[in-house]
């Protein structure tokens, strides 16, 4: 169960690789988010496979964190996008 | 019956699996940013949902269980509303993206 | 080839993969982006090396606050962006850069493989004296009771840190409200995360703090969280960033420092010696050092992040 865990983690992980690609060819600002918005959601399930496969359960509180730090950088983000959105553009709803 | 559970989380971890490999596809092949955006959320709600599913027989105590749940719930609620954000950064960027 | 090899090896080429393209692209948004991108797989990293208190501070700081720290940067350099790019260093420094690093990188290398095996460690020695102290987290026995005096100047440091980035305020802004004006929208998607968010990243905060005395946490990294959830309510224009002249944001950030130093120099006077504690009393005085500490790291992160004061303050 262990191994079957560690394995689901691993392709879990290639997957999030993967999606990277996409911080990387672009072509905008939201895309490349996008990618770290997987790649949040994706270590989140890679650290709890991991903390069950591993028996540290410490492993969960990792992931409670990266959970809303991962909302946070997100918001982040969006915020200070390049282009018309910002802290200018922040009067039409 | 611990044999059922075991299968249970085998089951509802390669689903959960698959739709993260679901959602990679559609963010690298799906042709323009929202449409990448949806395929975006069926890892997040779906694929994670079916991981914290099958890991929940496992967990130790009601406790990390109640952890667990936490984890997605926040995932849910993080998702949601960046998903909102990021179309309407998509949007204004114009058709281009 | 076992699945746990296949396992790291991914993670270890994904790694070196996101650090090679944050330091080629030339966008900085990009940029940034990877560089939160490679926080977030370094925390699985040290999750993968039984380090989960790093792997928490990692996920916390490299993750969220430093990511948002640099797009601040990259915002306020955004004008002067084309004019850095036109100036492009000369080939024999870039040379001597190349060299110089990859001796650098060389040396580490050669410092970690050439370790002996098993390493030497005083890891028995740290377990076995926790009893005496009460906490059961190794981790929080080394920076609390063992190596306090580092922590103690580290909580200084950090102060320093926020000292330096506002001794860059223009006179005239002394004592203003540090960062930009986020107006406050009712509707927004982004006003209904600041306000769901930031109870649950508290609760979580000060979990983190808790349990730290046993399990991994600490007061450091529930202070990052907290800071995180402070930036989040300012981002969405539901707090208002306090105006640096104030005795009371003053009185938080130094309260940590203080505490530490305080109970410091009582263990001169109770216990012998200065940052020991007496014997019966060192898990309470531990936690109120760390409570202390929490919120001083909260408040003194949160300004690090939030810059220098920018607006006076309307009184």
């Amino acid at each position: 169960m262990a191994e079957f865990l560690l394995a689901a983690a691993a392709v879990v992980l290639a997957m999030v690789a993967l999606g990277l690609v996409r911080i990387l060819l672009g072509p905008s600002a939201v895309d490349r988010m996008m990618a770290a918005q997987l790649l949040g959601t994706g270590g989140i399930a890679v650290l709890l496979l991991l903390a069950q496969a591993t028996g540290m359960s410490a492993t969960i509180d990792v992931a409670l964190t990266l959970a809303l730090v991962a909302a946070f950088a997100s918001a982040a983000f969006v915020k200070s996008a390049p282009g018309p959105d910002g802290p200018k553009a922040a009067d039409e709803a | 019956m611990s044999l059922v559970l075991d299968i249970f989380t085998v089951l509802a971890v390669s689903t959960g699996a698959f739709f993260f490999l679901a959602g990679t596809v559609g963010l690298l092949r799906f042709p323009d940013a929202l449409a990448r955006l949806h395929a975006l959320t069926k890892a997040d709600n779906l694929g994670l949902g079916l991981v914290v599913l099958g890991l929940l027989p496992r967990a130790d105590g009601a406790l990390g269980a109640l952890k667990l749940i936490v984890v997605w719930l926040l995932v849910l609620l993080a998702g949601a509303t960046v998903s909102q954000l990021l179309a309407r950064v998509a949007r204004r960027a114009g058709p281009s993206a | 080839m076992t699945v746990a090899w296949a396992f790291d090896a991914i993670l270890a080429a994904t790694v070196l993969a996101v650090a090679c393209w944050t330091m080629a692209i030339r966008d900085t948004f990009a940029a940034v982006v990877g560089f939160v991108a490679y926080g977030l797989l370094l925390a699985l990293v040290w999750v993968r090396l039984t380090a989960p208190d790093v792997a928490l501070t990692e996920a916390a700081i490299g993750g969220g606050l430093t990511g948002v720290l640099l797009l601040g940067a990259a915002a306020r350099l955004r004008p002067a962006q084309a004019a850095a790019a036109a100036e492009t260093p000369g080939l024999a420094l870039r040379l001597v850069t190349g060299v110089g690093c990859a001796l650098i990188s060389a040396a580490l290398a050669a410092a970690v493989l050439l370790l002996p095996d098993p390493a030497p460690s005083l890891a028995p020695a740290a377990v076995a004296d926790l009893p005496a102290i009460g906490v059961g987290n190794p981790i929080t026995g080394v920076l609390m009771a063992y190596r306090a005096l580092d922590t103690l100047l580290e909580t200084v440091v950090l102060l320093l840190g926020l000292i330096g980035v506002w001794s860059l305020t223009p006179d005239s802004f002394w004592g203003g409200v540090p960062g930009p004006q986020h107006p406050a929208r009712t509707d927004d998607a982004l006003v209904f995360l600041a306000r769901l968010l930031p109870p649950v990243g508290i609760v979580i905060g000060v979990y983190l703090l808790w349990v730290g005395k046993d399990e991994p946490g600490g007061a450091f990294q529930g202070g990052a969280l907290l800071a995180a959830m402070w930036l989040l309510a300012m981002m969405a224009g539901l707090a208002k960033a306090p105006p640096t002249s104030r005795r009371w944001l003053r009185l938080v950030l130094v309260a940590g420092p203080l505490v530490f130093l305080a109970i410091g120099l009582a263990g001169l006077a109770l216990a012998g010696a200065f940052l020991a504690y007496p014997e019966a009393y060192a898990k309470p005085l531990i936690m109120i050092i760390e409570v202390a500490k929490m919120l001083s790291v909260a408040a003194t992160l949160g300004l690090l992040v939030a810059g220098s004061p920018e607006r006076t303050p309307s009184r």
